[in-house]
């Protein structure tokens, strides 16, 4: 890593922290994120040229606070904010950074803001859209051009989304706090709807900027590391981040030279990232040891990841295993596209017959071409080509990108071919 | 502390002369002796179904033509029954009391801050 993707990661691992706390200190989570994005400017400006100071956490939290002062200060000129900021005096300069340690929170009150910072970006009064965007400007430090490059939305409307979210924040008092135990399992899972829904706008084919994805798969794993990491008895954030490593590490074979998608069946295994998968196991088992034998939906998504990140191939890859994966997860979820990609294992474990049988139980995928698309599969392996152009044929007019319109296209050029 | 207004909203169609109706009665007295209680109730009022509604405009800026028609401003499948002013200490607070409002099961309740009165 060069030297500004150092100062870069640094601020993106140090900045959240300095975040949480400052917001919790001045009671107001908009002044503390200007505060911190000010912050940021003048370290990206300093640093360069002093180096990264050892202490940079601190370095942060004393120009933060200083930066939130002045514009606490510039508020009060206008409204009723001078009791906050009168409490504070005056900032420290950057170089104390003695007294500033010595003002830093203790490890575990740290752990008791971020946890706070988290709950209160995917508060349930917030929109899921709302969510998402607080979460990767405020916990990610993404920029917002970046994150709205990420969703293709115009920069102005992720702006206003944001400014939005932070003014439903102050003005109807979302409180900045850790939710109870009762209400824990429910918020717990909002949040880590939000990231999951991070990672698979990642892998979303639905166009956007190729290089804004990758990132976005980075800033989740991210994400789901801070989870675990502050939640290591929750079962289900380890899963998740079992789950996104698992699933990441076959990124790299997911698109060929020319940027076409490679399918599962077809991806080059020796592309796929060991360690991420080797760490990704080991988040995996240790969820398991967790969840004392009952797994959640991520849990047993995280299993069927592992289960074709560790098959030597498409062929060899123990179909037994997903197809009783995927039943668990239709006992709990059910949805039409966990039937479809039973289905895809069924035809793999007991062949086409079974398979179309499996497919043509699923009502609601008649407008997806992902259900056309293994309808054709089996059909071809049957014999009935003809059939299986035609489904091909619905698919390549149902599917939602460019790319993956290309890919079924080669597929019945292929079968048409065969029907001479 | 802050100020919400709980919005009490009922299905159009179902039968109410007034909330508390009959029925809800009992559920809503509960609920307006826990609240005083606890501090939490500073008014509410319920309200006539639409069909007493009459809507008011006046066109073309203040002073001008006043306008009156029969019936509610929305045609809208759910409609304003009665509302409760809570004051609570945030949003997760006032959520936990709008959430034993019998609107709230019986229909909707939409929780709104209180914008202060500028001086």
């Amino acid at each position: 890593m060069d030297a500004t993707g150092t100062l870069v990661e640094v601020l993106k691992g140090e900045g959240p922290k300095v975040l949480a706390t400052l917001a919790r200190t001045i009671g107001d989570l908009a002044v503390a994120e200007d505060a911190l994005s000010e912050a940021t400017i003048t370290a990206l400006d300093a640093w360069p040229r002093t180096g990264i100071p050892d202490n940079p956490r601190a370095w942060l939290a004393v120009v933060a606070r200083r930066k939130a002062l002045d514009l606490l200060r510039r508020e009060s000129a206008r409204a009723a904010k001078e009791a906050a900021a009168f409490r504070w005096g005056t900032g420290a300069a950057p170089d104390q950074i003695e007294e500033a340690i010595e003002a830093m929170e203790p490890e575990t009150s740290l752990r008791d803001d971020m946890l706070r910072l988290i709950f209160t970006c995917c508060h349930p009064a917030l929109s899921r859209e709302a969510q998402v965007a607080l979460s990767l400007r405020t916990l990610a430090r993404l920029e917002v051009p970046a994150i709205a490059r990420a969703f293709l939305v115009p920069e102005a409307t992720m702006a206003k989304r944001l400014v939005r979210a932070r003014a439903k924040i102050t003005t109807a008092r979302i409180p900045y706090a850790i939710p109870s135990d009762t209400e824990l399992p429910g918020r717990l899972a909002a949040v880590l709807a939000v990231v999951y829904l991070i990672a698979t706008e990642a892998h979303a084919p639905t166009g956007g900027d190729a290089v804004a994805r990758v990132d976005l798969e980075a800033e989740a794993v991210r994400l789901a590391r801070l989870l675990a990491s502050l939640m290591p008895d929750e079962p289900e954030a380890l899963s998740l981040l079992a789950l996104l490593l698992l699933t990441s590490a076959r990124t790299r074979a997911r698109t060929d030279a020319g940027g076409n998608p490679v399918t599962l069946a077809d991806q080059d295994r020796t592309r796929w990232n060991r360690a991420a998968i080797a760490e990704g196991s080991a988040w995996l088992s240790e969820a398991a040891t967790r969840s004392g034998g009952v797994a959640g939906p991520y849990q047993i998504q995280a299993h069927l990841a592992a289960a074709h990140s560790t098959a030597p191939s498409w062929q060899k890859t123990d179909w037994d295993r997903i197809v009783g994966l995927y039943d668990l997860l239709g006992s709990i979820t059910a949805s039409p596209v966990v039937a479809l990609n039973r289905a895809v294992a069924v035809t793999e474990r007991d062949g086409p017959e079974a398979g179309l049988a499996a497919l043509k139980t699923i009502a609601g995928l008649e407008y997806s071409h992902l259900w056309h698309a293994a309808l054709a599969d089996n059909l071809r392996r049957l014999g009935c080509t003809s059939d299986a152009a035609g489904e091909l044929h619905a698919a390549v007019t149902l599917a939602p990108s460019e790319v993956e319109q290309r890919l079924l296209q080669g597929r019945l050029r292929t079968v048409r071919s065969e029907l001479g | 502390m802050a100020l919400y207004v709980a919005l009490c909203y009922y299905d159009r169609d179902q039968p109410w002369d007034s909330v508390p109706d009959k029925e809800s009665t009992p559920e809503y007295t509960e609920f307006a002796r826990r609240t005083t209680e606890a501090g939490v109730m500073r008014g509410g009022e319920a309200l006539h179904p639409v069909t007493m509604s009459t809507t008011i405009t006046v066109s073309g800026g203040k002073g001008g033509d006043v306008l009156v028609t029969d019936g509610p401003y929305a045609e809208a499948k759910e409609v304003l029954a009665g509302y409760f002013l809570l004051e609570a200490a945030d949003l997760d607070e006032a959520i936990a009391w709008a959430a034993q409002i019998p609107a709230a099961w019986r229909g909707k309740i939409e929780l709104r801050p209180v914008a202060p009165a500028h001086a």
